[in-house]
């Protein structure tokens, strides 16, 4: 009996086991393509009864820790930092609050950052490579915790001094008058 | 430069003057003495033991299995005392006197002579190397990647530290290593006496490609390092030609300008290597490729395929815009 029960022990922890995989890490990125994305929905109005079907995102991007690092890393490299500061907004709108003026899903992101978008953001279509646009969407996701918690926000290389943006419960946006700050 | 000799510097097995045994330098020079110092003791020890060994095996077993049961042999006992006593003895004066010889070494490697140095920042990125030469005047600053010009018979003072992980500057010929720290400012120096090309490695591991993270010292005379830094002082050359001014828009108009910076055009971005005067290199993407037009176009299009895991992106361009890019790029002298 008690051996059974050794040996039904033994069992459960080599299952366990067998779903450690080890994530991949994407390093030979297939070529760019020019894929015009014009199907993402801008505004509320639309012309015609269907809605245009927002395109699905490579999942690969926003599974992948080390993708999301790389996006973070870029987020610096390209200079988003200068008007979106690291998320919280300054010249552009904060990126870390539940505020999303263009779309939140992945294809919204996507388009955002290779189309532009009035005001100040410009279009970075064909000078940046899809798949680092992709792992930009995966980042700026990140700051406001869509992304599972497995795929850290912020890996940086300092120790961590306070908890990562997503253990700690939503909080919505405060401005300086404690009121939700409004954009545009 | 011809060809040959360039390619010649790029095959793996002549990597150039990248050894410890012939050095082009003082500093390399103590190195190379400490080294064949410890060899000669070390040699001297190995032979003695050899020696005693083979005396302790060639000796008759008739000899210990005889005389039983065990007697007591006082003068026996006195020389086997002195024997271990001796040894003991010579072991520690030696290693003794090799450490004193280590210090003596280290601080003849450390100590900075002279007044007048030049003074190189070098900054540790994966992979490559940002070499800046300061300047109080902003516009008399230069900037460039890999390649470390330094004037012969003058000490050069390295300024270090690094963007990203820990990286090591070593070039065999010329000093010892020198850590990177990142984010921590630390300095040191090192003189060249002998013109001419010395190949560097980083020595400490720090990705991926680490074993592509190569660069190289050039010494040249004092009047052709003021003529290259004034070269390198200027901002890029116009076009001179149709090709060339459209590759100077391919450049613009692509990815290129997102991480690069030609100085006298709108690309200003620090993330990758300044290309300001790309076309004055020897070696490409840290002394991995040598600087030809061919090895310029499969880094272009696809860097991955020979350093994975390196910064740059693959770019697809059309093959007019490739050749134009790199005519306008080969041009940047």
């Amino acid at each position: 009996m008690r051996r059974r029960l050794q040996l039904g022990m033994l069992f459960a922890f080599a299952t366990l086991l067998v779903s450690c995989a080890r994530e991949d890490r994407i390093l030979r990125q297939p070529p760019p393509a020019n894929q015009a994305l014009n199907t993402i929905q801008v505004s509320g109005l639309n012309p015609g009864a269907n809605a245009l079907p927002i395109p699905q995102t490579p999942s690969m991007y926003e599974e992948s820790a080390h993708a999301v690092s790389e996006g973070q890393k870029l987020f610096d490299q390209y200079n988003c930092t200068g008007c979106h500061a690291h998320g919280g907004g300054g010249i552009g709108p904060p990126l870390m609050d539940s505020n999303w003026i263009y779309g939140i899903e992945p294809g919204n992101v996507f388009a955002t950052i290779t189309q532009g978008r009035p005001n100040g953001m410009p279009a970075f279509r064909n000078r940046i490579p899809d798949y680092q646009v992709w792992e930009l969407v995966a980042y700026v996701r990140s700051l406001s915790g869509q992304l599972p918690r497995g795929v850290s926000p912020e890996r940086p290389d300092h120790m961590n001094y306070k908890p990562s943006e997503q253990s700690t419960p939503k909080q919505p946006p405060t401005g300086i008058t404690g009121q939700p700050e409004q954009h545009q | 430069m011809n060809p040959g000799g360039l390619l010649a510097q790029a095959a793996p097995l002549d990597p150039g003057r990248h050894l410890i045994l012939h050095p082009g330098a003082p500093q390399g020079s103590h190195i190379e003495w400490l080294y064949w110092l410890i060899f000669w003791i070390l040699a001297v020890v190995y032979v003695l033991m050899i020696v005693a060994f083979t005396r302790a095996g060639a000796r008759s077993r008739a000899d210990f299995i005889q005389p039983l049961p065990v007697m007591k042999n006082e003068e026996g006992d006195r020389k086997a005392r002195w024997a271990v006593g001796s040894a003991v003895a010579i072991t520690v004066i030696t290693l003794f006197v090799v450490l004193v010889l280590s210090v003596i070494t280290g601080k003849q490697v450390a100590g900075l002579t002279s007044k007048n140095p030049v003074t190189i920042q070098i900054m540790g990125h994966q992979w490559w190397w940002e070499v800046t030469y300061p300047n109080p005047q902003a516009d008399q600053t230069v900037i460039t990647a890999n390649e470390i010009h330094v004037p012969v018979c003058t000490p050069v003072v390295v300024l270090t530290n690094s963007s990203d992980v820990i990286h090591s500057f070593w070039a065999p010929s010329i000093t010892g290593k020198r850590d990177l720290l990142p984010g921590y400012s630390s300095a040191f120096w090192f003189q060249v006496d002998q013109p001419g090309t010395y190949r560097g490695q980083c020595a400490e591991f720090c990705g991926l490609q680490h074993a592509h993270m190569g660069f190289s010292v050039i010494a040249e005379p004092v009047d052709q390092f003021q003529a290259w830094q004034q070269q390198q002082l200027k901002t890029a050359a116009e076009p001179s030609d149709d090709e060339a001014s459209r590759g100077r828009a391919v450049f613009l108009t692509h990815a290129c300008l997102m991480c690069h910076t030609i100085r006298g055009t709108d690309a200003g971005s620090r993330a990758g290597p300044d290309l300001t005067h790309i076309g004055s290199r020897r070696m490409l993407a840290a002394e991995t490729l040598p600087n030809t037009r061919g090895a310029l176009a499969g880094w272009i299009l696809d860097p991955q395929r020979i350093k994975p895991g390196a910064e740059m992106p693959p770019n697809s361009l059309a093959p007019d815009d490739l050749q134009a890019l790199i005519t306008y790029l080969m041009s940047l002298q």
